[in-house]
C-alpha cells in the first residue's frame, strides 16, 4: 500500500472511532432514559402523590419524599441565588478587574466543580453538630452553598453581555451604579439570569450526597424545617438498596420523576438562552 | 443646577454605598464558604489525624470494633476508580469533540451536543441504580467472565482480573464514572477545538492534510492547554463523585490486586458510614478522609482552572 492509501486510511479509521464514541455516549442517554421509562412507568400512579413513604413491604408513596424536596430546593434557591446574583453583580459591575475578584471568579469555578458530599461534610460540622440534630434547614443551607456558584457564574456572564452604551445612557442621565443595575442592567439581562436560576435548581433537586447528613430522611410527613425531613433522592438511595420489592418500585418511579423535572429545566435553560441570543442577533 | 435636591442625592449616596457593600459582601462569602470548608474539615478530623498520625495514610485497616482506621484502602480505590473513568471517558470524550467539532453535519451539531450535555445534567443518584440493576448485571454475565478468560492468565496484568465475577467492584464503578464524566471532557474539549482560528485549519486542508492530520497535527497541539484542563476537570468530578459510586462499588475496606473485587472509595465511605458512625474517633476517621478528599480535589481542580485560563488569556489577546 502506499503511502498516500494508508493516510486515508488512517484517516478512516480515527473518523469511524470518533463517530462510534459519539454514538456510545448517545447510546447510554438513551440507555439510561429507556431503563427510567420501563422501570418507573410500573410504579407511576396517583398514590405517589397523595401518600407518604411506606413501612417495608406495604404499599405507599412519595408525598413527604416531594414536599421535602420542592421544600429544600426552593429554600436553598431562596437562599443562595440572591448571594449569588449578588456577587455576580460585584464582579461584572464593581470590581470588574481588581485582584479580589479575579481571586473570587476562580475560587467560585473551584466551588462549581467541588464534590458535592463535602459541602455536606461542612454544613454537618457548621449546622447540625452546633443544632444537635438533623434537620431540614441543614439541608437547605447544603442545597444554597451549591447553587450559589452556579447563579454567580451565570449572572456575571449575563451582565457583561448588556451593551455597554445601555450603562453609559444611565449614567448620563446622572444615575448612581445601583440604580443602573436595579432598573436598566437587571432587566436586560433578566432572561439570562433565569436561565442560572433554573440551571441552579436543575443542579440542586437532584443532589443526594450533602443532603445524607445534613436533612437525613424521616419516613413520615413533616414541615417542620427544625426536624429532619423526607426527601426524594435520600428516598431513592435507601428505597432502591432495599430487598423489598414495593420499595424499589418506588425508587424507580421516584427517579423517574427527578430526571424528568431536571431534564426540563435544563432544557427549558437552553431554550430560553438561545432565544436571548436569537434577540440579540436580531437587534444589531 | 437648583433641580437637584441636596437631600435626594445624599439619600442617593446612601442607597449607592448600601447595595455596593452589599455585592461585596456576598462575593467575599464565596471565599469564607471556601475557607470555612477547609477550617471546619481540618478540625473535625483532628482527633482522627492526631491519634493516628501518618499512619491514618498509610495503614489499610478499618475497624470500627477495635477503633482502628487507615485511609488506604478508600485512597486506593479512588485513584483507581477515577484512572479507570479517564483511560476510558478521554478517547472517548475527544472522539465526540471530533465529531463535533469536524465531522458532524451542521444540522445536526446543535441536538448531539445538547444531549451530550443533558447528560451531564442526569444527577449522579440516576447513574448509581442505573449502574446497579442494568450496567453491573451485563458486565458480570458478558464483560466479566471474558476478561477473566482472555486476560486472567497472562503474567502480572493477569492479577488484575482474576476472582469471581461479582458484577459490582472497583471495575463496575470505573466504568460508571467513565459514562457519568464523559459529557463534562467531550463538552470541554468541543469548546476548546472551537477556538482554534479556522485559518490555521484552512492552512492544514490547504496543504492536503487529512481531517485526521489537521485534527492530530494542527489542532491538537494548538489547544493542548486547554485539554489537559478538560482532562483535569472531568478528573476532579471522578475523584470527588459519590451516589454513583456508592451503588456500584461493593463497599469493602480492603486492597485487591482484582480489579473485579469489591473495594471502596473515599466519598463512597463517607456516605455509607457516617449516619451510622458511633463514637467520636470513628466520626472524626470519616471527616479526616473527607478532608482528604477535599485536598486532593482542590489541587486537581485548581490546577484544572488555571489552565483553561491561561488557554482563555492567550485566545483573547491572539483575538
Amino acid at each position: 500500500m502506499n503511502r498516500r492509501a494508508l493516510r486515508k486510511v488512517k484517516n478512516g479509521v480515527f473518523l469511524l472511532l470518533s463517530l462510534i464514541a459519539t454514538l456510545t455516549g448517545l447510546a447510554c442517554l438513551a440507555a439510561i432514559l429507556w431503563t427510567l421509562v420501563s422501570h418507573g412507568v410500573a410504579g407511576m400512579s396517583w398514590h405517589l402523590f397523595t401518600q407518604m413513604t411506606p413501612p417495608p413491604g406495604g404499599h405507599g408513596g412519595l408525598l413527604n419524599a416531594l414536599y421535602g424536596s420542592a421544600v429544600m430546593t426552593l429554600l436553598g434557591i431562596l437562599i443562595g441565588s440572591p448571594i449569588g446574583v449578588l456577587a455576580g453583580t460585584y464582579l461584572a459591575e464593581y470590581g470588574r478587574k481588581s485582584r479580589l475578584s479575579t481571586v473570587i471568579r476562580f475560587i467560585n469555578d473551584v466551588l462549581l466543580s467541588a464534590p458535592s458530599i463535602i459541602i455536606g461534610l461542612f454544613v454537618y460540622e457548621f449546622v447540625v453538630v452546633r443544632m444537635g440534630h438533623f434537620s431540614a434547614i441543614a439541608g437547605a443551607l447544603a442545597l444554597a452553598i451549591l447553587a450559589i456558584p452556579v447563579t454567580l457564574r451565570t449572572t456575571e456572564d449575563m451582565l457583561n453581555l448588556v451593551p455597554i452604551g445601555m450603562k453609559d445612557s444611565s449614567a448620563a442621565l446622572g444615575a448612581y451604579p445601583w440604580r443602573t443595575t436595579l432598573s436598566v442592567l437587571y432587566p436586560a439581562a433578566r432572561s439570562g439570569i433565569v436561565t442560572g436560576l433554573l440551571l441552579a435548581i436543575a443542579r440542586i433537586s437532584g443532589e443526594t450526597a450533602p443532603l445524607l447528613f445534613t436533612a437525613l430522611n424521616n419516613q413520615f410527613w413533616s414541615t417542620q424545617l427544625n426536624a429532619p425531613m423526607a426527601n426524594l433522592p435520600v428516598v431513592i438511595f435507601q428505597f432502591a438498596l432495599s430487598p423489598y420489592k414495593d420499595w424499589q418500585d418506588l425508587a424507580w418511579a421516584g427517579a423517574l420523576i427527578i430526571t424528568l423535572t431536571i431534564l426540563t429545566l435544563s432544557i427549558s435553560a437552553r431554550v430560553l438562552l438561545a432565544l436571548l441570543q436569537a434577540e440579540r442577533g436580531s437587534g444589531r | 443646577m437648583a433641580i437637584i435636591d441636596p437631600r435626594h442625592a445624599a439619600k442617593q449616596l446612601i442607597y449607592e454605598r448600601v447595595f455596593r457593600s452589599a455585592t461585596l459582601s456576598a462575593a467575599v462569602l464565596v471565599l469564607l464558604i471556601l475557607g470555612g470548608v477547609a477550617v471546619s474539615l481540618a478540625r473535625g478530623a483532628w482527633p482522627a489525624l492526631s491519634h493516628f498520625g501518618l499512619r491514618f495514610v498509610t495503614r489499610e485497616i478499618w475497624n470500627p470494633v477495635t477503633d482502628e482506621y487507615g485511609a488506604l484502602a478508600p485512597i486506593y480505590g479512588t485513584v483507581v476508580t477515577s484512572v479507570i473513568a479517564m483511560l476510558l471517558a478521554v478517547p472517548a470524550g475527544f472522539g465526540i469533540a471530533l465529531f463535533l467539532t469536524e465531522l458532524c453535519p451542521p444540522l445536526i451539531k446543535r441536538p448531539i451536543g445538547v444531549a451530550v450535555e443533558l447528560l451531564a445534567a442526569v444527577p449522579s443518584i440516576i447513574f448509581g441504580i442505573w449502574g446497579l440493576f442494568v450496567l453491573a448485571p451485563v458486565l458480570q454475565r458478558h464483560v466479566q467472565p471474558w476478561l477473566i478468560a482472555h486476560l486472567g492468565h497472562i503474567p502480572w496484568v493477569g492479577n488484575l482480573f482474576k476472582g469471581p465475577p461479582f458484577g459490582i467492584g472497583i471495575l463496575t464503578a470505573g466504568v460508571v464514572l467513565a459514562i457519568m464524566v464523559l459529557p463534562f471532557i467531550a463538552a470541554t474539549m468541543r469548546d476548546v477545538f472551537d477556538t482554534v482560528p479556522p485559518m490555521l485549519k484552512e492552512s492544514g486542508y490547504g496543504l492536503g492534510a487529512t481531517t485526521w492530520e489537521v485534527m492530530w497535527n494542527v489542532v491538537v497541539p494548538h489547544s493542548r492547554v486547554g485539554i489537559v484542563g478538560g482532562i483535569m476537570l472531568g478528573l476532579g468530578r471522578a475523584l470527588g463523585e459519590t451516589m454513583a459510586v456508592t451503588f456500584v462499588i461493593g463497599n469493602a475496606h480492603r486492597i485487591s490486586s482484582s480489579l473485579l473485587a469489591p473495594g471502596t472509595t473515599i466519598s463512597s465511605a463517607i456516605a455509607n458510614e457516617f449516619t451510622e458512625a458511633v463514637g467520636d474517633l470513628y466520626t472524626s476517621s470519616l471527616i479526616a478522609l473527607g478532608l482528604l478528599l477535599f485536598l486532593i480535589t482542590f489541587t486537581v481542580i485548581a490546577a484544572a482552572q488555571a489552565m483553561l485560563r491561561r488557554l482563555e488569556r492567550r485566545t483573547g489577546s491572539a483575538a
